[in-house]
């Protein structure tokens, strides 16, 4: 498939200049995230205080999660956010009518996900590193393919949320930070799978996550990466991939059909 | 300048939504270095053809060939010629004029970028908002900042979606002047849907008058009101949107 890296990466520059003309995104991608890690925190404090000794890991298991919960929902908010931002300034037909393929469209928005969880990501570590003496880095080798496949089925989450506004309309804008949340209780991040009731667990092991935040907790326990959660979680983010990404096409084919494109780019 | 050569052909153009026909068959052509005014009242088609040619919609029927290719075939190097400018849309307003030009001239390839756009703005007489910020441009300076937009990539055809909507007579005055300029200059082609009378017939050589998807009346636009023993096309606007004209029409064309 013709893919221009000149096309996509003007794509990206313009994200790059709304970023950085508008300082309130930054706290955007701050501040939540910030809040998010304090109040998670002080909570695995006070319970550790109470539990005298039986919460020890919980600490690490609560911070890991919700720091790795956050690229994933950084990554699809790159995606969707970054869609919504050309329906809000009603750019979209500029660029819908540029020469500009679809592939290179998603591509763009996906490496502003990756900007997005960039600046968070370090903000949290430091921050985790500073106030709890939680090591991020711990996690050691796996760090990395845990990101990695949290990142990428993040992007797949965005896609699918963009093809939903774009067939439902501004009216549904709310998904593009629903979304992530839909799954967020079957994805084991705080928790086990084992937790869950017995016919949920399989739709949870579906998701590509899952094994991720498990495989986080073995790391955390002390235990060798397991690798085969690693290795899980790249065929589920396969067979994702495939399923946003006709997903989305099928999406587009009928908002161009139906003339739904042209009534969100317009409303 | 003007070309009997085709640069964009529109056949049997059918365009369903549901129930309702917004385009029965359109056909046309626009020719190399001409200008085509598509005219007509609120839900005549005007807007769902040119959302067609640009792809935005497809078509429920029918085909468009552009510089003798299928669109749908050849959209990606079909859309490296062509731009659009609607008052319709904007550009990212929190964005510097500069920014937001220089991330279109990107997208279009153009060669040296900074180069193409300081000539443009000064062409249209607005080298002075380079560093504005788009948001606080007046209607007019938008405008003029969507065009400069529309015309970075030298574009061979250019579609207009009522562009003179919201500017004063005065602007409005200089953005007809500068796009018969261009027109006549490069050889430009342009397809042009307004609901001024005076947008079309100072701008446009030829006319299509749509009506309930379909087209009323084709020519120059005296042709057209005479046509219809009206002594303006405003006349005849009128006589349309008031129901006193379509049955005659229709019937004198067929």
């Amino acid at each position: 498939m013709p893919f221009s890296f000149h096309i996509a990466s003007a794509l990206v520059l313009r994200y790059i200049y709304l970023y950085t003309r508008n300082p309130v995104r930054f706290v955007e991608l701050i501040f939540w995230p910030l809040v998010d890690l304090l109040m998670w925190g002080f909570l695995t404090i006070y319970l550790q205080k109470q539990g005298s000794g039986h919460f020890a890991g919980a600490i690490t298991y609560l911070i890991g999660g919700m720091i790795l919960w956050d690229v994933l929902f950084r990554s699809q908010q790159g995606v969707a956010i970054s869609f919504l931002e050309d329906v809000w300034t009603r750019n979209l037909l500029n660029v819908f009518v540029a020469p500009v393929r679809t592939i290179e469209y998603v591509a763009a928005t996906c490496v502003v996900g990756v900007l997005r969880v960039l600046v968070t990501l370090i903000v949290l570590t430091v921050v985790a590193a500073l106030a709890y003496q939680f090591h991020l880095t711990d996690l050691g080798l796996g760090l990395l393919p845990f990101l990695g496949n949290l990142m990428v089925f993040g992007w797949f989450l965005g896609m699918i949320s963009t093809a939903l506004i774009m067939r439902w309309g501004q009216a549904a804008e709310s998904l593009a930070w629903a979304v992530p949340f839909f799954i967020q209780p079957l994805a084991a991040v705080f928790y086990p799978v084992s937790v869950l009731p017995s016919w949920l667990q399989p739709i949870a092991m579906a998701l590509p996550c899952t094994p991720v935040f498990e495989g986080m907790r073995t790391v955390l326990a002390g235990q060798p990466v397991p690798w085969g959660n690693v290795q899980s979680a790249v065929v589920l983010n396969l067979i994702w991939g495939a399923i946003a990404g006709l997903f989305f096409a099928a999406n587009l084919r009928y908002v161009r059909k139906t003339g739904l494109l042209v009534k969100v780019a317009t409303q | 300048m003007l070309d009997a050569t085709p640069i964009l052909e529109a056949d049997q153009l059918v365009k369903t939504f549901g129930d309702s026909t917004a385009l029965d068959g359109l056909s046309f052509k626009v020719g190399t270095g001409e200008s085509l005014g598509l005219l007509g009242v609120n839900g005549a088609g005007k807007t769902t053809a040119m959302n067609l040619l640009l792809g935005l919609t497809t078509p429920t029927s029918g085909s468009i060939r552009i510089f003798g290719k299928d669109f749908w075939k050849h959209r990606i190097e079909i859309l490296k010629q062509v731009n659009f400018s609607s008052a319709y849309t904007s550009l990212p307003s929190n964005l510097l004029v500069w920014q937001n030009l220089n991330v279109f001239a990107r997208l279009y390839g153009v060669p040296r970028p900074k180069q193409k756009i300081d000539e443009l703005l000064e062409l249209l007489e607005i080298t002075h908002l380079r560093k504005s910020v788009t948001g606080k441009l007046s209607a007019g300076e938008s405008t003029r900042v969507n065009l400069v937009k529309a015309l970075l990539n030298e574009p061979r055809l250019l579609l207009l979606d009522e562009p003179t909507a919201s500017l004063d007579p005065d602007i409005a005055d200089r953005v007809r002047k500068l796009l018969r300029k261009l027109q006549l200059e490069k050889g430009l082609s342009i397809l042009y849907t307004s609901h001024n009378m005076r947008d079309i017939e100072e701008v446009c050589d030829r006319l299509i008058f749509l009506h309930g998807g379909k087209v009323l009346a084709e020519g120059t636009p005296g042709e057209v009101h005479e046509r219809f023993h009206r002594s303006s096309l405003e006349d005849l606007f009128i006589g349309v949107a008031r129901g006193e004209i379509a049955a005659i029409g229709l019937e004198k064309i067929n």
